[in-house]
């Protein structure tokens, strides 16, 4: 747009003053362009040091064999190659799509439920109440979520299970069989996180119009056809963007399974990011891990990929 | 019109609304109970704290098991230390993001999109693909086991930037061009037009960092190997550590405490916590 007002400009000034002006516009763009770049100076060198070299860094400790003791070695595709091939780095990337898979449906649907119920409240303040409560979890770190939800399902002092067998139900065995461990590692997680959909899904359901609410209701939606009908479709960019979050978080998923299960028993709950930091900070095998991260990167990658195509025909834009 | 509708069904209307009210408790009580449990049996003596029935109201509240925790592990140098590394973090980001910000949204110069192109892409990138590159980098700089390897490399986001950016791309040009015109300089436009007027976003940025980094695990299990560096999570798993299953009241005397600046800050910041939310997705 300014461009436009600068030609717009420049016809109506004489011929000498143009090129005077023409000089001292030159003159004038050099100087906001190094005060451009003086400004993302600061950030460019952090990011290019601390993110942008690590990954291309990241790319090439992939292709050597290195302990930190002697020199690096280039294997080329080997660690990738032994990778495929160890069942249990297979069996670790399906623990992490299974839990990441159980941890994005639980929460996408419980956080619409949620903030669905929440949005038809009147009062200002039961909406607030029910806001603050969802939230409130998020403010624990998840360090402390794992150590005092490890305590709450215990199998044999745990308060879950004292309330499942007070009621005549088994108890069970929440993190000490395999299925449990997994199952109990979904609940946690969800547990805490779905207060960030819950948020968003709110801020989105009030932001749907009120005269296209009251169009369906005029053509004789009863609500759950204007919920599945109106507003699912109206804030679906909002779920696609939840979902994707979602997913890329709960694929990294380590404080939980770290801190509750060491990711046990067994290996049932070892995810890829632990497999990855027992490969390179206990075993010290630096380009192994790397290749477990770089899988786990284009993992994500072809994950959200699918996200955004199974968007274009779900999800609806204005 | 909306009156003879409401008329027409209310009994289902009503019949609806109850049972939303009792799902929604339900689910309030599954939130809460956990957190609750967690502040009772923290104040319950440690040889009582794992027999059921719990205690859902602390009747005789014991505040032993919170100075255990003060003899059991240097909680106050855990908190010095999260301290020192959120504060630094949220006050580098806000400088470097607000800069470089406002610059991918007003400034013009060659390569702007492409530089923050490889801004947009690194975001995807999850932390565990490049940490370990950053911890030979953080160890190469002399700082393996310090504060500083935790702060150094998180003072520039990608993320910060593109929220910065977002932020300033809404502010109109004009008021920038007609300060140039009374002879202010560039930075002079930035500092007192535009970054003053950014404070919501500042503010957002600094929760969202917060947040992020006082609750942070992986870095600081990575990175710290000496106790007196230790940061409140660490710490508070190394005292689970300790104790074992013997005196978890104990543990969660400890986990209560590192909840509580989180709580006082959400009383008065409540707004930008959920604006944090929001804060990502794009609008």
């Amino acid at each position: 747009m300014s461009v436009q007002t600068q030609t717009r400009e420049t016809a109506r000034v004489p011929v000498s003053r143009r090129v005077v002006r023409r000089v001292g516009a030159r003159r004038e763009a050099r100087r906001e362009g190094a005060f451009g770049y003086l400004m993302i100076s600061l950030a460019v060198i952090f990011v290019a040091v601390f993110t942008f070299i690590p990954i291309i860094a990241s790319l090439g400790l992939s292709l050597f064999s290195w302990d930190v003791i002697t020199p690096p070695k280039f294997v080329g595709m080997a660690n990738f190659e032994r990778l495929g091939a160890d069942g249990s780095v297979l069996q670790s990337f399906g623990v992490t799509l299974v839990l990441a898979i159980g941890i994005v449906l639980l929460q996408l649907c419980l956080g619409l439920g949620l903030a669905v119920l929440v949005n038809q409240r009147k009062k200002t303040w039961s909406k607030t109440f029910f806001r603050t409560t969802f939230y409130l979890p998020l403010l624990a770190s998840t360090a402390a979520v794992s150590i005092f939800m490890g305590y709450l399902f215990d199998a044999k002092f745990g308060v879950f299970n004292y309330y499942l067998t007070s009621i005549g139900l088994p108890a069970i065995p929440w993190l000490t069989n395999p299925v449990g461990a997994m199952v109990t590692m979904i609940l946690v997680t969800v547990w805490q996180q779905v207060g960030f959909t819950f948020v968003l899904f709110v801020a989105a359901l009030t932001s749907v119009p009120k005269d296209v609410l009251e169009a369906a209701a005029i053509d004789g939606a009863g609500p759950a056809r204007t919920l599945f009908r109106v507003k699912i479709p109206l804030i679906s960019p909002t779920i696609l963007f939840a979902a994707v979050v979602a997913m890329i978080n709960a694929m990294q998923l380590f404080d939980q399974p770290f801190i509750m299960t060491k990711g046990g028993p067994g290996t049932a709950t070892t995810t890829a990011t632990i497999l990855m930091y027992q490969a390179g900070f206990q075993n010290l095998q630096f380009g192994y891990a790397s290749a477990i991260a770089i899988v786990l990167l284009l993992i994500i990658l072809v994950i959200t990929g699918i996200q955004f195509l199974a968007a274009r025909k779900l999800v609806f834009y204005q | 019109m909306t009156t003879e509708l409401v008329t027409r069904r209310p009994p289902i209307f009503k019949l609806g609304s109850v049972v939303g009210v009792v799902l929604l408790i339900i689910a309030a009580i599954f939130a809460l109970g956990p957190l609750l449990w967690t502040v009772t049996t923290s104040l319950r003596t440690p040889a009582e704290a794992f027999t059921n029935p719990p205690q859902w109201l602390p009747l005789h509240p014991d505040f032993g098991n919170y100075a255990a925790v003060f003899q059991q592990i240097p909680i106050g140098q855990f908190f010095v230390n999260s301290t020192i590394v959120t504060a630094l973090i949220v006050a580098g980001q806000t400088i470097t993001c607000t800069l470089s910000g406002y610059a991918f949204a007003m400034v013009r110069f060659p390569g702007k999109n492409t530089i923050f192109g490889i801004f947009l892409a690194t975001m995807m990138v999850p932390l565990q693909t490049i940490i370990i590159p950053v911890f030979i980098i953080v160890n190469k700089l002399g700082l393996s086991d310090s504060l500083a390897s935790l702060i150094i490399p998180a003072l520039g986001s990608a993320f910060g930037t593109f929220l910065m950016r977002q932020y300033f791309m809404q502010m109109p040009p004009e008021l920038g061009e007609a300060a140039r015109i009374d002879g202010a300089s560039h930075f002079k436009v930035f500092l007192f037009v535009y970054a003053r007027m950014a404070s919501p976003a500042i503010a957002t940025l600094a929760i969202l960092n917060f947040s992020g980094f006082w609750a942070e695990f992986y870095r600081p299990l990575i990175f710290l190997q000496s106790q007196s560096h230790f940061t409140l999570p660490l710490g508070l798993v190394g005292l689970q550590g300790n104790l074992g299953t013997g005196s978890i009241s104990i543990v969660l005397a400890g986990v209560i405490l590192t909840m509580i600046p989180s709580v006082i800050l959400f009383i008065f910041a409540q707004r930008y916590f959920i604006e944090g939310v929001t804060a990502g997705s794009f609008r």
